[in-house]
């Protein structure tokens, strides 16, 4: 399968969908700040942009990567910038002025939104961006609608001269559905800024104005939406169902007997369509994830057009508001809709299962450092602070070096609070691209303000967590452009913090001692631990495999090495621990902390 | 007609590559197909579900609890966990073979005996077929085969809509080309022990 074929099909995931249509419309500059669901897209884009003539970067942050894509869009470019849903928080700032400027080149923000929260922090649902920001919004339902939808959003976008919110859900992202290949489309990969104050410098003479504006293509962007092909009716009756996104999806297939309103361009809604289709129902069900979006708004529309038909949804207490929905959800509407028969589940199984969270990999660095945090802590009483990013499994037994996680740079951020409204000592663990992405501000800002915190900066030389994208502490080379990494110690120590050492995590005695002079020190202490992801070194085949075995003639049975480093890679049988030479990648952590060099390390 | 799978097993052992090899035999065969899968913070060596659903008429990436009409389970614990997903006719389909959990490996919890884990299931459903994947492999060649030797027992599997032939010429075109030997092998070795 190769999505750069002229034409054909492929079992796509949505993200590889995604690209394949950004192909299609001839999108020439593209940015992002990896993240889960979106992430796909990203290692894709790494992969081709060079071979299809597009500009392609992993910003620092959304921020940027929405900053430069602007740019680019004001230059007449198309652009497309993408990240997870709470990426759009930090990106909010330039979206919302962006909404006021505008752009010449067609520009897609794509979100991605967890519901089910599969691997974020929150479950916020993004498409209140779309009426916050005046933004016109596609939603695809499909791995498919999600490649299809995208040609169009362009033309609407550049019809209003807008940028576009692109809204998907994990369960279209990390779908797979048959998508059709279509004609690609060639658009220029360069353009011109010409200078329009009135439009991209909002003081507030501008900006006043530029209000006025974005009002009124509010309006024309709704009679496109009145229109739109994405919004259709499908089959007759007086029950009606008003969908959007993967919902669509389990209405579609086990329910029946209900007209369906399929609604792909969400905002503005189609508010006469809307009216119309529901003027001679009985009543009408809203299917949609997370909040009453559509619902709310379907409401506000019965009343101003004087309709009185029941809307059962979220606010009738039919569907939840909370979590993603399945075919299962559909089981709720069975006094309203004829819902498709369903096998009874089996019982659960009697025996008594271990739980399998995801966990640290073997090996994994941030096992070493957190052991001789909590080494090095002692009894002292300590918060710690962290971030997202792998080193949040830091919650897990035997380590528990997770006390308070919001967002991406917030541990940072926070141990300055925690320093100065308590007598507690605030460690923030924070990984080398989250650092880059949102770390900066909160390390300066603690100087200044003079928070005796330790930074932990966790540099495994990786965006480990996403699926290994590079960051600018890793340097960049892919899309015929290479750069030097930054170095983070230089870095940290320009800024003027006093205590800042590198450790080998995987000398855990060492970066014990070390990590008792950073609480120690009388203000900020920074300590880069610095070791790279061997996940990602397996990855480029360049992991350096050795072996750790236990001689167990030495071995005191003290269990020091599990109860410290809890290392997947050593297995404890009844009083024995051997290594599984089948997860050992022999770097060595257990040997360090083993009291009797029971634990020998071959090469 | 509508046929679903889930595959159930942990980050890492092969189940999202498994459930590719039969979406595009799927597909292959004109069939609509909907799959949804699990990638990031859970491939972290937690448990994983592929869901793959093909047939005349389909569009939902999901599937509903017991809708299943096969499930194959790549590690016994998963399968049990995931058993919910199946009704009294679907297939289970259960390799014996282990991987501990982290809690496990450092002795916080204990795994469970293997054959009460089997018993368990066999208690619920008779449509159960057991296999040491892991152990097929290794005698076929390799352990990282046992993949193989799953996609080969599941196209044994009574009423499965997906033709064996075009199963193994999916799986060998994804395979590296130092290893479609092993694979081939390995995959023959499962059909064998499923048929």
């Amino acid at each position: 399968m190769n999505i750069l074929e002229e034409d054909g099909r492929g079992l796509l995931l949505g993200n590889e969908a995604i690209v394949r249509g950004l192909i299609e419309a001839g999108v020439k500059f593209a940015s992002t700040y990896p993240g889960t669901p979106s992430s796909e897209i990203g290692n894709l884009l790494e992969e081709l942009s060079g071979e299809i003539g597009m500009y392609f970067e992993f910003s620092s942050n959304e921020k940027i990567a929405v900053e430069v894509s602007a740019a680019a869009a004001a230059a007449g470019v198309r652009s497309f910038a993408f990240m997870k849903h709470v990426g759009l928080n930090v990106a909010a700032d330039p979206l919302m002025t962006l909404a006021y400027s505008g752009v010449i080149g067609g520009m897609l923000v794509l979100t991605a939104d967890d519901p089910s929260v599969h691997s974020s922090q929150n479950e916020q649902d993004n498409r209140y961006f779309s009426t916050l920001s005046l933004l016109p919004m596609i939603e695809p339902s499909t791995p498919a609608e999600a490649k299809d939808m995208i040609k169009y959003a362009y033309w609407v976008s550049e019809k209003l001269g807008l940028p576009l919110i692109y809204r998907t859900t994990t369960r279209v992202n990390h779908a797979r559905s048959i998508v059709e290949y279509g004609p690609i489309t060639d658009t220029p990969a360069k353009g011109h800024f010409r200078k329009d104050d009135k439009r991209f410098v909002n003081i507030p003479a501008y900006a006043k104005q530029n209000r006025v504006r974005l009002l009124e293509l509010n309006r024309e962007a709704q009679e496109l939406s009145e229109t739109s092909p994405l919004n259709y009716v499908e089959g007759g009756g007086d029950i009606g169902v008003i969908t959007s996104g993967v919902s669509y999806t389990y209405i579609k297939e086990y329910t029946s007997g209900a007209s369906i309103l399929k609604l792909g361009f969400t905002n503005p809604l189609p508010e006469k369509k809307i009216a119309d289709f529901l003027k001679d129902k009985r009543y009408v069900i809203i299917a949609e994830e997370l909040e009453p979006f559509l619902e709310d708004q379907v409401l506000r529309i019965c009343a101003q057009n004087g309709l009185t038909v029941p809307v059962y949804g979220k606010r009738s207490g039919h569907l939840p508001r909370e979590w993603e929905y399945s075919p299962d959800t559909m089981r709720r509407l069975n006094s309203l809709l004829t819902v498709r028969d369903m096998p009874e589940p089996l019982p659960s199984v009697a025996a008594k299962l271990p739980g399998r969270p995801a966990t640290l990999c073997a090996g994994c660095p941030h096992r070493g450092m957190f052991a001789a945090a909590k080494k090095a802590a002692g009894k002292r009483d300590i918060i710690y602070c962290s971030d997202i990013g792998c080193y949040t499994l830091g919650i897990q037994p035997p380590f528990g070096t997770a006390d308070f996680i919001i967002c991406m740079g917030g541990g940072a951020g926070a141990a300055g609070g925690f320093d100065e409204a308590t007598d507690q000592k605030a460690i923030a663990f924070i990984g080398d691209s989250t650092f880059f992405h949102s770390g900066v501000g909160p390390l300066t800002s603690a100087l200044f303000n003079s928070h005796k915190i330790t930074m932990v900066i966790l540099d495994n030389r990786t965006t480990a967590m996403t699926g290994h994208q590079p960051n600018p502490g890793t340097g960049r080379d892919f899309g015929n452009i290479s750069t030097e990494p930054i170095d983070i110690e230089t870095m940290v120590k320009g800024v003027g913090i006093k205590f800042v050492r590198t450790v080998n995590p995987y000398d855990v005695r060492e970066t014990e001692n070390t990590m008792k002079d950073a609480l120690d020190f009388d203000g900020v202490s920074v300590i880069i631990s610095k070791c790279p992801c061997p996940l990602e070194l397996k990855k480029r085949k360049v992991l350096k495999i050795r072996e750790c075995t236990v001689n167990q003639d030495k071995c005191i049975r003290c269990h020091r090495c599990v109860k410290t480093i809890a290392c997947p890679a050593l297995v404890k049988k009844g009083d024995t621990v051997a290594t599984d030479p089948t997860q050992c990648i022999g770097c060595g952590m257990c040997a360090n902390v083993c009291p009797k060099n029971a634990i020998e390390v071959k090469e | 007609m509508k046929y679903t799978v889930q595959i159930v097993g942990v980050g890492g052992q092969g189940v999202l590559l498994a459930s590719m090899v039969l979406g595009t035999a799927a597909m292959r065969s004109g069939y609509k197909v909907a799959m949804s899968e699990v990638h990031g913070m859970a491939q972290r060596g937690g448990s994983v579900i592929s869901t793959l659903r093909f047939g005349d008429d389909i569009i939902s990436p999901l599937e509903s609890a017991g809708g299943a009409d096969l499930i194959i389970g790549f590690e016994p614990v998963e399968t049990c966990r995931n058993i919910q997903l199946g009704n009294k006719d679907t297939f289970v389909l259960m390799n014996l073979d282990p991987v501990y959990p982290s809690m496990v490996a450092a002795g916080f919890e204990e795994y469970p005996d293997i054959q009460e884990l089997v018993e368990s299931v066999r208690s619920l459903t008779e449509n159960l077929m057991t296999l040491d994947a892991t152990k097929t492999a290794i005698s076929a060649g390799k352990a990282v085969a046992a993949n193989a030797v799953m996609i080969g027992a599941a196209a044994a599997v009574k009423a499965f809509p997906l033709k064996k032939e075009l199963l193994k010429e999916v799986m060998l075109e994804v395979v590296p080309e130092k290893s479609k030997d092993l694979n081939s092998k390995a995959f023959e070795m499962g059909y064998d022990i499923a048929s």
